[in-house]
């Protein structure tokens, strides 16, 4: 079976943003969400690098574990998804992710966060696939089309990659190969303290 | 628990369902790896089934995105000209998928690709027409806006002349939109018509072309993919060009190729670089010199490339001497050892290639940097292959192409230049009278010790550059060398804070008796000043809500289809230029020759019958072989073209074509030209894409050695000639005389021998490739395997322009005043019917000790999410709130000698008109000690003031802010008249 992954090759991403706005534009998301942010580290000293983040869809995901409502599922293809009808909006899943992927569409001290709205890997809700429903909640479901994220698919550089994890952990290894040096994955370094000569 | 996707919907839901509902495993997994962005060739995929598709027929009328039909359009933002493939539901745009099969950006985009499809939702768009009425923005009809401008443009034509109204285009137009910009310009009377190339790349155009033949880039986006050493000056690539980076960084991966970043500032692309060379701004010159220096004192230089295709390298040589390491180090920063480094992978790991952009091209010294770069490209023989060449990232979406159409102040369409026989050509292709052209010119009288012209000289005489425009509102009459000032600015899609010395602008807006801005979004010009009459918002479609081709950066064609009908009241360029024109009592000659079409607002050009117009006048720069029907074949046909040589595959329909017939594309389409993927390429017969440089400055030279003693040198290339020529040598551009001598005219048809007898008239042995319309020279030249345009020597020195042979000189508001005396500006002279004192300008910085009191360098830029001016991406809301404020970033040295934290306001002033800007400070590394940077695509703000009230309600741009412009500060290129935009003096205090 396959299992749902995002890979982002630090060596190659540029920071453009892309994977952002089409975030946006494929999923209709509200000013002051962003399901998918680029982060940078070293901004502006040597040894730059930026990696695009999202939920992880993490295998034992911490969001599901604390959830009081039980919101959370994971679908065959191992997407963590959520139901925009159980949430309570009560924000444990968002401090328990270690990625900050969940957001709330609203704020203050004291009222209400409204719906927990995350990455849902382009794969909807719980609705019917493609259904009105399900795009006014959770966005679109690509890959009830058969299609990939979309933030993926559009990396100006392809540095985002999205898909089966045997299959995207074959293309990078490709090409850790070709380029004949250590490895662009973001946190190689902290794991493993190799210095890399790039 | 929810688990109901698991059982209930799993069947048609899940992409696993989806990959097993079909037969082919193998294909399947294909369109599945491609969508998993896998390293593979466009042709090695071609023709899968994509799932998506097999799914969407199933699932029709369940979801958002079903039951559309995908149009085909090209995005408009940056060259490289990436496909944009549009969902459309009744008539609406839906949704964005990626363009798999472009050859170009293969799927992908920017942010601002990714979120085109905003610009037609347009909530901040301009709705209507408006017009200023005592300061208020009132709504009024498309009818009434033509006929009141037209009315105040003919008032303004007869009390000043046709020189006073000013037409600024945009290369955001389509082709045909510039070419009829252009068109409008001539059947008006004025030279003074120009757009964005001018503050973009006019110097590069006008250093290139005058080095080898064509101001463009000479090989590809995807040709880097060869290069073993990418050397990237002045360029952000990252940011600027973000999908180029697919290429750079593939080419960097597969080859294991050197990247060399030069740069004031460590970019992103520098972070990507396997080597970042930190210069002090507007030192490019002594930095390549001081390359050439290693480069020639190893012996390192391409001795056989230079002695049969280059002209005046030893003049080079002699300026190169006193470029020691010492000295260069002291003028640019750049230590010794680095710099012999760059110079010796750039001379030997080839093929090397180099990529500019603006910070090499926006200086008073732009059009000698440009030079400079073409020199060691030259020396170190990285012309004219695969892999290496001048790589030019240009800026809009049609920068190129709007350039090829003459939207400039000295060339009319497909640079003719401005000379009568360009005219007579132009007059002809036109099927008007020469002599009525003529006579809609301005007779400009005599004034200021300068000589009246007549109608014929102002005919031939270049126009103001954009980047003055405001100087020849309110200098006075008789330093402006035309019959009066200008009254009248007519906009049609460009910025009005794009170029420096904004609170000079501001007076020139004020100026105006009559201001136009035909738009998608109102702009600065807008914005900047409080004017209360005589100002006009047209509404103006992108180029999504029109169809149209538009040239890239690399030169290639792409056809865009119309997404949606204009959204509002908008109207695409066509029809707005067709109704000035039918006012202004032109159309019926305008428009002779051009077929009519129905449109929104009734009867409009057709796009594809203005092209074929382009292609029947088009000879000089090979537009004659990009018919509407192959670059619509190609664009049907991308999966075919291949995505490092760009060549069509064997056996498709666009077979041995490169892709979007990059000019030269010779002859008529019916010649089947593939286009020119990588210029002056000997290694190629010039039928196949091949060619050689173009010998446009004379045969032969007469030269004054250093001692006094003359010679003369040859012009032509020495030993040197495309592939299967049947002159082996260096020879002379084609004219039927010389086809004649050759004795080749017999190979002429009796048709094509009867329009050269035509054109020449009494002598037609002066007709030639350039001007034959029937195209039969350029037929005959290539059958022969020569290049219609001769085969010449690049120049390294350039006799016809200011510094032949580069120098290095100090930007006028330099940091180093010291280095002044040796390295002095330009003496002060006049630059395109104006005044340019470089010298007067340095000489009072100096005195006022500006130095002292700006100690900061500052230097401007791009952002990934903004283009330009920046109002149409400011008002797309996926874009704006990623950048929400706008900055200056300043190094942790300077901002905590300055009492400076991060994300806090400070002003920074510059040293003219007291300017300031008010804006937040961004403390960084990414700057060194003494630099200062600030993005260019801000405005709305003016010296600290909210001008958002100056918009019309419901169109300012979500996010305002101060332009860098308001600091920057006086300088010109003495060719081009580009702007001084990488280098002022500035001073930053905390707010």
């Amino acid at each position: 079976m396959a299992r749902m992954k995002f890979l982002c090759d630090a060596d190659r991403c540029i920071e453009c943003n892309a994977c952002v706005t089409a975030c946006k534009n494929e999923n209709e998301v509200p000013w002051g969400i962003n399901r998918r942010r680029v982060v940078t580290i070293n901004d502006g000293k040597p040894g730059e690098r930026s990696i695009s983040m999202a939920c992880m869809h993490c295998t034992d995901a911490p969001c599901a574990a604390v959830c009081p409502v039980d919101c959370f599922y994971t679908t065959v293809d191992k997407v963590v998804l959520h139901s925009k009808d159980l949430c309570i909006g009560c924000g444990y899943c968002f401090y328990a992710c270690p990625f900050g992927a969940p957001q709330y569409p609203k704020v203050g001290n004291f009222g209400s966060r409204g719906k927990m709205d995350k990455c849902t890997f382009c794969a909807g809700g719980p609705e019917a696939d493609l259904s009105p429903a399900e795009f006014q909640k959770y966005g679109s479901n690509r890959l009830a089309e058969g299609k990939l994220p979309l933030c993926a698919e559009m990396c100006s550089t392809k540095a985002l990659l999205a898909g089966d994890g045997d299959i995207i952990a074959k293309i990078y290894k490709e090409r850790v190969v070709k380029r004949g040096y250590g490895s662009g994955a973001w946190g190689w370094k902290t794991a493993y303290k190799e210095t890399i000569a790039i | 628990m929810l688990i109901k996707r698991k059982s209930s919907d799993a069947a048609r839901g899940k992409l696993q369902a989806a990959l097993g509902g079909l037969s082919s495993g193998v294909m399947d997994r294909r369109s599945f790896l491609r969508r998993s962005g896998l390293v593979a060739g466009g042709a090695a995929l071609a023709g899968t089934i994509q799932i998506g598709a097999v799914r969407k027929a199933e699932a029709a009328g369940m979801g958002p995105a079903t039951g559309t039909k995908v149009v085909t359009n090209i995005c408009t933002h940056c060259s490289v000209g990436c496909t944009v493939k549009a969902e459309v539901a009744n008539g609406v745009w839906v949704g964005q998928e990626p363009a798999w099969d472009s050859p170009i950006n293969r799927g992908t985009h920017c942010a601002k690709g990714a979120s085109v499809r905003e610009l037609v939702h347009g909530d901040r768009r301009i709705k209507y027409p408006m017009k200023l009425v005592d300061g208020a923005w009132t709504r009024i009809s498309w009818e009434q806006a033509i006929s009141e401008i037209g009315d105040k443009m003919m008032e303004i034509r007869q009390k000043s002349g046709a020189d006073s109204a000013y037409l600024l285009g945009s290369a955001k137009f389509s082709n045909e939109g510039a070419y009829l910009f252009r068109k409008f310009a001539a059947f008006w009377g004025t030279n003074n018509v120009d757009h964005q190339a001018r503050i973009c790349h006019s110097t590069t155009v006008a250093g290139v072309a005058n080095t080898w033949g064509y101001g463009a880039q000479t090989n590809s986006y995807n040709d880097i993919r060869n290069s073993k050493t990418i050397l990237v000056m002045g360029s952000n690539a990252a940011e600027a060009h973000p999908v180029s980076m697919q290429h750079v960084l593939s080419g960097k991966e597969i080859n294991r190729a050197n990247v060399i970043v030069f740069d004031p500032r460590m970019t992103r692309t520098a972070a990507h670089a396997t080597e970042y060379v930190r210069i002090r701004s507007g030192t490019d010159i002594a930095v390549i010199w001081g390359m050439m220096w290693h480069i020639f004192k190893n012996g390192w230089e391409d001795k056989d490339f230079i002695k049969s295709r280059v002209y005046g390298m030893e003049a080079v040589l002699r300026e190169v001497e006193k470029y020691d390491p010492k000295t260069v180090e002291d003028i640019t920063g750049v230590p010794e050892a680095q710099l012999k480094r760059a110079a010796e992978t750039f001379a030997k790991v080839k093929p090397a290639t180099f990529i500019w952009c603006m910070g090499v091209t926006q200086h008073t010294v732009g059009t000698a940097n440009v030079r400079a770069i073409c020199n060691l490209l030259l020396a170190t023989g990285n012309v004219g292959s695969a892999g290496n060449g001048a790589n030019i990232f240009r800026g809009h979406c049609n920068v190129q192409g709007a350039t090829d159409m003459g939207l400039d102040v000295g060339n009319l369409p497909l640079y003719y230049g401005l000379v009568e026989g360009a005219w007579r050509h132009w007059a002809r292709v036109w099927d008007v009278s020469y002599d009525a052209l003529q006579a809609r010119f301005d007779e400009v009288p005599a004034k200021g010790g300068r000589p009246a012209r007549t109608r014929k000289a102002n005919m031939e005489t270049s126009g103001h550059t954009s980047t003055r425009w405001f100087d020849a509102a309110t200098m006075p009459s008789e330093q402006v060398d035309q019959r009066d000032n200008l009254k009248a600015m007519i906009v049609f899609g460009h910025g009005g804070n794009t170029i420096p010395r904004i609170p000079d602008a501001v007076k020139g807006i004020e100026k105006l008796e009559l201001l136009v801005v035909a738009d998608p979004h109102p702009t600065n010009f807008v914005s900047l000043a409080q004017r209360k009459n005589g100002t006009y918002l047209l509404p103006i479609a992108t180029q999504f809500e029109c169809s149209g081709s538009r040239t890239c950066s690399n030169r290639s064609i792409q056809w865009g289809e119309k997404v949606v009908d204009p959204i509002f009241e908008s109207a695409n360029d066509y029809w707005v230029i067709y109704k000035l024109a039918e006012k202004l009592g032109f159309a019926s000659d305008m428009f002779k020759n051009i077929r009519m079409v129905r449109g929104k607002f009734g009867m409009e050009p057709e796009p594809e019958s203005v092209l074929r117009e382009i292609n029947r006048g088009g000879w000089s720069t090979g537009y004659t072989g990009q018919s509407p029907e192959r670059i619509k074949l190609h664009m049907a046909n991308q999966d075919k073209f291949d995505v490092v040589t760009l060549r069509g595959a064997k056996g498709s329909p666009v077979e041995n074509d490169f892709y979007g017939l990059p000019w030269p594309c010779w002859g008529t389409p019916e010649m089947k030209h593939p286009g020119t993927h990588i210029l002056y390429d000997t290694s190629l017969e010039p039928m196949n894409g091949g060619g050689a440089f173009r010998p446009r400055f004379g045969v032969e030279r007469e030269e004054t050695l250093p001692g006094g003693a003359k010679r003369t040198v040859t012009l032509l290339a020495e030993g040197s000639f495309p592939k299967g020529s049947e002159i082996r040598d260096g020879y002379p551009e084609f004219t039927f005389g010389m086809l004649k001598r050759l004795g080749w005219d017999k190979d002429l048809t009796p048709a094509e021998a009867a329009t050269i007898a035509w054109i020449g008239g009494n002598a037609p042995d002066a007709v030639s490739w350039a001007n034959d319309l029937s195209g039969g020279i350029q037929r005959v030249a290539l059958a022969h395997g020569c290049i219609p345009f001769g085969n010449g020597k690049a120049r390294a020195e350039a006799w016809n322009i200011p510094d032949p042979v580069p120098t290095h000189r100090e930007p006028i508001y330099t940091p180093r005043p010291d280095l002044v005396a040796k390295w002095p500006a330009r003496p002060d002279e006049r630059t395109l019917r104006i005044p340019n004192l470089h010298t007067t300008f340095q000489k009072a910085a100096i005195e006022k000790g500006v130095a002292k009191a700006f100690p900061i360098i500052l230097t401007s830029g791009r952002l990934v999410e903004y283009e330009g001016g920046g109002e149409e991406t400011r008002s797309n809301k996926w874009l704006a709130e990623l950048q929400q404020d706008m900055f200056v970033e300043i190094n942790p040295a300077d901002a905590s000698a300055r009492n400076i934290k991060d994300g806090q306001f400070v002003w920074v002033s510059g040293p003219e008109n007291n300017s300031k800007a008010r804006v937040k400070a961004l403390v960084t590394e990414r700057v060194g000690k003494g630099v200062a940077f600030m993005p260019f695509h801000f405005g709305g703000w003016l010296q600290g003031v909210d001008q958002r009230a100056n918009y019309p309600k419901g169109t300012d741009p979500i996010v305002l802010g101060e332009s860098v412009n308001t600091v920057t500060t006086y300088g010109y290129d003495p060719v081009t008249g580009m702007h001084e935009g990488k280098v002022t003096l500035v001073q930053i205090a905390a707010a």
